[in-house]
């Protein structure tokens, strides 16, 4: 059963609201923050950015914080461009990456939380674990029985294609960690990021494994706990449609089932 | 390490809501409604076949103002989670996915039973 509440560990308080600048253009940000080593609940802290001594991302707005008012605020993220998945987290209500999404594209004060329904390490970094394991239990890599070819694998430029809007996945997990199914069923069911990647792998031409990755999907709960809800595709930095893959695993099964 | 310590990060109380969630949402509600709805239904059937004056008193209830609308709100949780069904069937089927879509689809199903519903009592109730 679905528990629609937070647990007592888990609720937030109100928090510090941190000195405003005296000058410039501000924008006000309230981040979740969580200290472990401090033993109090979650809280939410207010700040605020001099727009005019910062860049356009919301992370450059983090960054200054992080930089010009405390220090001690933690977050992942490394490439700044949108191509490593670090620095996904939930703003304005939305998963998205700090790096990628404009503060202008939001009037008002920005909220900033952790990946939803994860279990958070520090202030907006969340544990990942369960979200890495699943990805590996759908083995993805190429699995083939034929014999070695002498050179590579070939593959028509059709069957590359097939490929596009699946390969591009960061597994920054924004859309598996937007997904209520995957909030109240996250041990059980793969989830979106997961999902899209087992297609990937079920559709590549020159993977031969596709029974047995079928046999591993067919389950109450890896892949048929999506009921379309679409969070996923709308939340994907990247502009994929986790929901759309998912759909064509279970048009593979059911075209397997009453084949 | 000790993960069950851990703090769990928030999530319907601070996710925006979309419309297909909401869709989504409402569609097992009046999925649960409909439960409600056919008890009505087999509790009316009962009383027609007990015949007489438990028929009667039935029929009385199911004709007072709260009946009534107890009854146009069960035509509209069938309606609705019907066709939301049918969108459930085109998106099986991996198509109207796309950004554009999605959206119109839910549109469509929300505006078909909002519309439907007073026709059918229009046609079946008010001015049979």
């Amino acid at each position: 059963m679905a528990e629609l509440t937070l647990p007592k560990n888990s609720r937030i308080r109100p928090g510090k609201i941190w000195p405003r600048p005296t000058a410039g253009r501000l924008t006000e940000f309230r981040v979740y923050r969580y200290d472990p080593d401090s033993g109090e609940t979650p809280r939410l802290d207010t700040y605020f950015v001099d727009r005019d001594d910062c860049g356009p991302m919301i992370l450059d707005g983090l960054l200054w914080i992080k930089n010009k008012v405390d220090p001690t605020l933690t977050l992942r993220r490394s490439c700044r461009e949108g191509i490593c998945g670090s620095c996904s987290m939930n703003i304005g209500g939305a998963n998205t990456l700090a790096c990628t999404k404009g503060m202008d594209d939001y009037t008002g004060a920005i909220s900033v939380y952790p990946l939803p329904h994860m279990p958070v390490i520090k202030d907006l970094v969340p544990d990942l674990s369960t979200f890495y394991e699943q990805h590996r239990s759908i083995e993805p890599w190429l699995k083939t029985v034929s014999p070695m070819p002498e050179k590579e694998r070939l593959q028509t430029r059709d069957d590359r294609e097939k490929l596009d809007g699946l390969y591009e996945c960061i597994l920054c997990a924004c859309c598996s960690t937007s997904c209520p199914s995957y909030w109240w069923n996250g041990e059980k069911y793969l989830g979106p990021a997961v999902l899209l990647q087992a297609y990937r792998w079920l559709i590549d031409s020159r993977d031969e494994a596709a029974e047995e990755r079928l046999d591993n999907l067919e389950d109450p709960f890896k892949l048929y706990r999506c009921h379309t809800i679409m969070n996923c595709a709308k939340v994907c930095p990247k502009g994929l449609n986790p929901a759309k893959a998912i759909a064509e695993i279970k048009q593979m099964m059911a075209k397997r089932e009453f084949a | 390490m000790a993960p069950t310590s851990r703090p769990l990060s928030p999530h319907l109380s601070i996710y925006r809501f979309t419309l297909t969630m909401a869709m989504s949402i409402l569609q097992r509600a009046t999925g649960i409604a409909q439960y409600a709805g056919l008890l009505l239904f087999v509790l009316w059937l009962c009383a027609a076949a007990l015949g007489g004056g438990v028929f009667d008193v039935a029929n009385a209830i199911f004709a007072s103002w709260f009946g009534q609308l107890v009854l146009f709100a069960f035509t509209w949780s069938l309606l609705h989670h019907m066709f939301g069904g049918l969108r459930y069937f085109i998106w099986d089927r991996a198509t109207a996915m796309d950004p554009v879509s999605r959206e119109w689809l839910v549109r469509i199903q929300l505006a078909a039973s909002c519309v439907l519903t007073p026709v059918a009592w229009a046609i079946f109730v008010w001015f049979k």
